[in-house]
């Protein structure tokens, strides 16, 4: 048992079931997350990390089910309940999803100046520091256009740590970077936890990183959670499915034939 | 037949829903500038100062082109029309009264129609499909405090000063065209023209002017919010936000003339 497992809760998500229309994305999910545990959510294409990070973030609306962060409903409480949540949440989105029309510093403080009273230099001096602890110090005059890849999901941690939040959210975190910045990433990810003790809920399905930064994987295949363990338990797992996922192999589909022509036909 | 049935069905669902939504904006807009700073959220008065300047003050020198142009135009063909009957000095009082109660209001909704409530739809779209609407959420910043609010707040001061522009604009258009085919004295154009107004002409565009600010703003926020399918989303959804706007400004004003003037 890792040592994390032993602190308090601080995501729950019991029997969540969701649906997108008529199609059910997320069947009776349950995941508990601990204190200062790097929980990593891996899946393919279609399993439903995402949509799983969306209904974490209270983004959207569940069909059944509990999320409770930090002890809360958040399928149930207030808006201003939701409010004062997000303080301790930051979230770094696949893409970034920096303001285009802001500077990097201008990204960095708005969390600041939206949650706090404090001046203007010090919040100047706070994001600083954030972009330090990116490596991303003397480009915070720059726009979110003008930088690469690699630098706009760093400045996206930044404005994700601004606020010192018990809980981060990371989205992808390599997709769509070279092998090298992407070590850096996840170096920089441990760093982190191991600074400022966040409880961390990455979604990837980048298997070296996840094996890296993960303290437990939740493998999730056509929305339901196929396991939840250690590295070493999913590594050692003798699920056809989790065998499948860690050894790129392709699924192999039984075809129905009545299922097959109904579909060409229909 | 059951499809078409079953199509018709979905386009008025989906109609009714965007109405719908298109009316809850404006209540969301006012609920957060009364009770935003209750809620720690404040309509930021900055914000809306820069909407001004985007939405109004960039526009004064088009809008004052084609107002002008507009009012030139009315004289020519009033001008023209009234020589018929030996009464060309009348055109006057077809400019006064026209420019005002239909033209200005008219061609300054459609301009900002296809100024800024394009670029309303293109920004918010953008910002849905590259999350960062999401990422204002999750910050704890409600989009329409955020967004909505200070864009319809700063349209509903844009339009109805820009439209007061316009009829200025539209007068003295009309004034220098009369004075050089009549030879009549602009003083004498200006006075006539004041003689003849009355404040409810004013009044008149103005209201229509308010309505259709309302209009460019609501339309131009709930179709960018509704943007999905990348890129193409963001120019199909800015082009359908410019002709509704544009449609339901010019049918809004029908009605409203239709009423204002019994």
């Amino acid at each position: 048992m890792i040592e994390t497992m032993n602190k308090p809760v601080m995501i729950q998500v019991e029997d969540l079931n969701t649906h997108y229309g008529d199609r059910q994305i997320l069947k009776s999910v349950n995941v508990t997350v601990h204190e200062g545990e790097i929980m990593v959510v891996m899946g393919g294409s279609g399993s439903g990390k995402s949509t799983l990070l969306r209904h974490l973030l209270g983004l959207e609306y569940a069909t059944s089910g509990h999320i409770r962060i930090l002890g809360k409903d958040i399928t149930e409480i207030s808006e201003m309940e939701m409010y004062e949540l997000r303080k301790n949440m930051g979230v770094s989105f696949q893409g970034g999803a920096l303001f285009g029309s802001m500077s990097i510093s201008e990204n960095v403080q708005l969390p600041l100046k939206e949650h706090t009273s404090l001046d203007e230099k010090t919040m100047q001096i706070i994001s600083r520091m954030k972009l330090e602890v990116v490596n991303l110090s003397g480009f915070e005059d720059l726009m979110p256009s003008e930088l690469s890849g690699g630098m706009i999901k760093r400045a996206a941690l930044a404005r994700a740590i601004v606020m010192d939040p018990k809980l981060l959210f990371f989205d992808e975190p390599s997709a769509g970077l070279d092998p090298v910045t992407s070590i850096e990433l996840d170096e920089l990810i441990l760093r982190l936890r191991d600074a400022m003790n966040m409880t961390m809920i990455i979604v990837t399905h980048e298997l070296e990183s996840a094996f890296k930064i993960a303290d437990r994987i939740t493998v999730l295949d056509q929305g339901e959670v196929l396991i939840c363990d250690t590295v070493e338990n999913i590594k050692n797992s003798e699920l056809n499915r989790v065998q499948d996922l860690l050894n790129r192999r392709a699924r192999i589909h039984e075809v129905d034939a009545d299922d097959y022509l109904h579909r060409l036909t229909v | 037949m059951l499809r078409s049935i079953e199509n018709l069905g979905r386009f008025t669902i989906r109609s009714i829903e965007e109405l719908g939504y298109a009316i809850s904006l404006a209540f969301v807009s006012l609920k957060w500038l009364l009770l935003g700073k209750s809620k720690k959220q404040p309509v930021q008065l900055v914000t809306i100062a820069e909407e001004i300047v985007t939405i109004g003050v960039h526009a004064i020198p088009i809008v004052s082109v084609l107002c002008f142009a507009v009012g030139v135009m009315l004289a020519i063909q009033g001008i023209d029309t009234l020589k018929t009957f030996g009464a060309e000095h009348k055109v006057v009082l077809g400019i006064a009264l026209s420019i005002p109660r239909e033209f200005s209001p008219l061609i300054v909704g459609i301009l900002v129609a296809g100024r800024s409530g394009s670029a309303i739809t293109a920004r918010i779209g953008t910002m849905v499909e590259s999350q960062e609407i999401d990422a204002l959420r999750v910050i704890g910043i409600n989009p329409n405090r955020y967004i909505t609010a200070p864009l319809l707040i700063a349209m509903m001061i844009s339009v109805p000063l820009l439209t007061i522009l316009g009829d200025f604009m539209g007068v003295i258009g009309g004034g220098v065209f009369a004075s050089i085919e009549l030879g009549m004295n602009m003083d004498a154009y200006l006075t006539r023209t004041l003689d003849i107004l009355v404040p409810y002409d004013i009044f008149q565009g103005l209201i229509k002017s308010v309505i259709f600010a309302y209009i460019i703003a609501v339309v131009g926020v709930s179709n960018g919010f509704q943007v999905r399918g990348g890129a193409a989303g963001v120019g199909k959804a800015t082009t359908r936000s410019v002709v509704m706007s544009i449609s339901y400004i010019v049918v809004t004003d029908m009605i409203f003339t239709y009423f204002l003037n019994r």
